[in-house]
């Protein structure tokens, strides 16, 4: 495949403009559903359902003056908001929306879209490092061993898919998956009797990765003012909040690919671009429904739940799985 | 070992409870009240500030006897009066009919003396609660302009 320069203008453009659209609208989804949760209509003056509330909110950020504390490290400052926000753009170029629908397929796609989530964590190391605030140091490196013991099931998880498949390639595992919902990797019929336990580690590693409460002990603002954003006023802080929003969509797709078929049917009929948006959209809901649902764990609990139940058990799956397909 | 799996079970099930109740709460129609655009009817014990009840004329009940001046802890009534001809079979008597009744809202505590000392039964406690104000001159109410306001 030749990427002609106007293809990868287009590419990143449509990428972009995904990305931000999702953001800006999720945030205002979070909001009204949190409402909703907590029996309050949540933002309705801006517009109908209050729907003029995230461009209002962008110009309300984009007009305040960005501010350096004195003491910071300038370049790691600045730096960080731009990496919390640009590998998540990143790995929309993988991602495979449906059959014609990606602007870069991989074969590796799956390995490119963990680097890229890898490099969040370097986000919020610099943002917590670069702002000389001890709440910001303390949330950084409580994100950063979030991270990294989350990082592991959830590779984990995704070997044994990987593995199940014999691709990396995300589009060659979403066809792999495709003719209606019994054909999915989440269904135990096919490969091991585990599969509904591993997309539930992977769905858990997602939030986790992506920050979210109730794993969201980066930005806990009970104990650490705002967290590792704790300086950052003006679109510094709105690149990490849309960078959060795009992650989970990154997260949701991901899920989708691997584990509930990518763009195929359940019953079989009208595969196409739809049917992925409406999966992602409901694990993006989920991600919103447990929100707030539950309250935030503490380090160690987070840190427990990790090493002591989801790596043996995605470990114990892989295995599993790689007996099965040996023998089978 | 079997202590491990029990707790992931139940663990998993209390998260699984939690997540039902917001799935409930979700579509239970909301509670709220839009403060600027609605406001909620007060209940019938709520003590705003005081106000002047009119008898079938529309003038006030008050027959300015002040005891209501010399029962607020406060000092925050201030009466005033003048002498009226009517006519009461035939006879032309004087009358002492109220003039002024300015109340000083700032040093208001509601505590409710001035209502129940009040011998005419001419005060009650009025339902407003929206009074916020900028200047402290808002505060200083008329309540004989207030009652012939509410009479227009």
């Amino acid at each position: 495949m030749s990427l002609t320069l106007l293809n990868v203008i287009v590419a990143v453009v449509i990428a972009i403009a995904f990305a931000a659209a999702n953001a800006a609208y999720l945030v205002w989804a979070e909001r009204r559903g949190a409402a909703r949760i907590q029996r309050r209509p949540g933002p309705n003056i801006n517009g109908p359902f209050g729907l003029l509330q995230p461009p209002l909110d962008g110009i309300k950020l984009m007009t305040k003056q960005l501010m350096i504390p004195g003491g910071a490290d300038k370049i790691l400052f600045m730096v960080a908001p731009v990496l919390a926000m640009a590998p998540a753009i990143m790995s929309f170029v993988t991602i495979p929306f449906s059959q014609g629908i990606a602007a870069h397929n991989m074969e590796i796609g799956v390995l490119m879209i963990f680097a890229f989530a890898s490099m969040g964590a370097m986000a919020t190391l610099f943002a917590g490092w670069g702002s000389r605030n001890k709440y910001a140091v303390m949330a950084s490196v409580r994100a950063v061993s979030q991270n990294v013991s989350y990082e592991i099931p959830m590779l984990i998880t995704a070997i044994t898919v990987v593995m199940a498949t014999g691709s990396m390639d995300l589009k060659t595992i979403s066809l792999a998956q495709a003719g209606g919902f019994w054909h999915w990797n989440i269904f135990p019929s096919l490969h091991s009797p585990l599969m509904p336990i591993s997309f539930i580690i992977f769905f858990i590693c997602s939030l986790a990765e992506t920050n979210r409460a109730p794993f969201d002990l980066g930005e806990a603002e009970s104990e650490l003012v705002a967290g590792f954003h704790t300086e950052y006023g003006s679109m510094g802080f709105g690149l990490f909040f849309m960078g959060e929003y795009a992650n989970i969509v990154v997260g949701a797709s991901l899920t989708t690919i691997l584990f509930l078929g990518g763009w195929d049917c359940p019953f079989g009929i009208f595969p196409g671009v739809w049917w992925f948006l409406l999966k992602i959209y409901i694990l993006i809901a989920t991600f919103i429904w447990i929100r707030w649902t539950f309250p935030r764990t503490t380090i160690y609990g987070l840190l427990n739940l990790s090493w002591k139940i989801l790596i043996p058990i995605s470990l114990f799956n892989l295995l599993l799985t790689a007996g099965l397909l040996k023998v089978f | 070992m079997g202590g491990y799996f029990s707790e992931i079970f139940y663990g998993s099930k209390s998260l699984l409870i939690g997540m039902g109740i917001t799935f409930r709460e979700f579509f239970k129609p909301t509670v709220t009240v839009q403060y600027p655009y609605q406001t909620i009817k007060m209940s019938a014990k709520f003590r705003g500030h005081t106000e002047l009840i009119a008898d079938e004329e529309g003038k006030p009940k008050c027959g300015v006897c002040g005891l209501c001046e010399r029962a607020c802890p406060s000092s925050c009534i201030t009466l005033g009066s003048i002498s009226v001809d009517i006519e009461v079979d035939g006879k032309v008597k004087k009358k002492k009919v109220l003039s002024k009744y300015e109340l000083d809202f700032t040093k208001c505590s509601l505590c409710g003396q001035c209502v129940e000392n009040c011998s005419f039964g001419a005060l009650e406690f009025s339902k407003e609660y929206n009074l916020a104000s900028t200047r402290k001159e808002d505060f200083h109410f008329n309540l004989l302009k207030r009652l012939e306001e509410r009479n227009a």
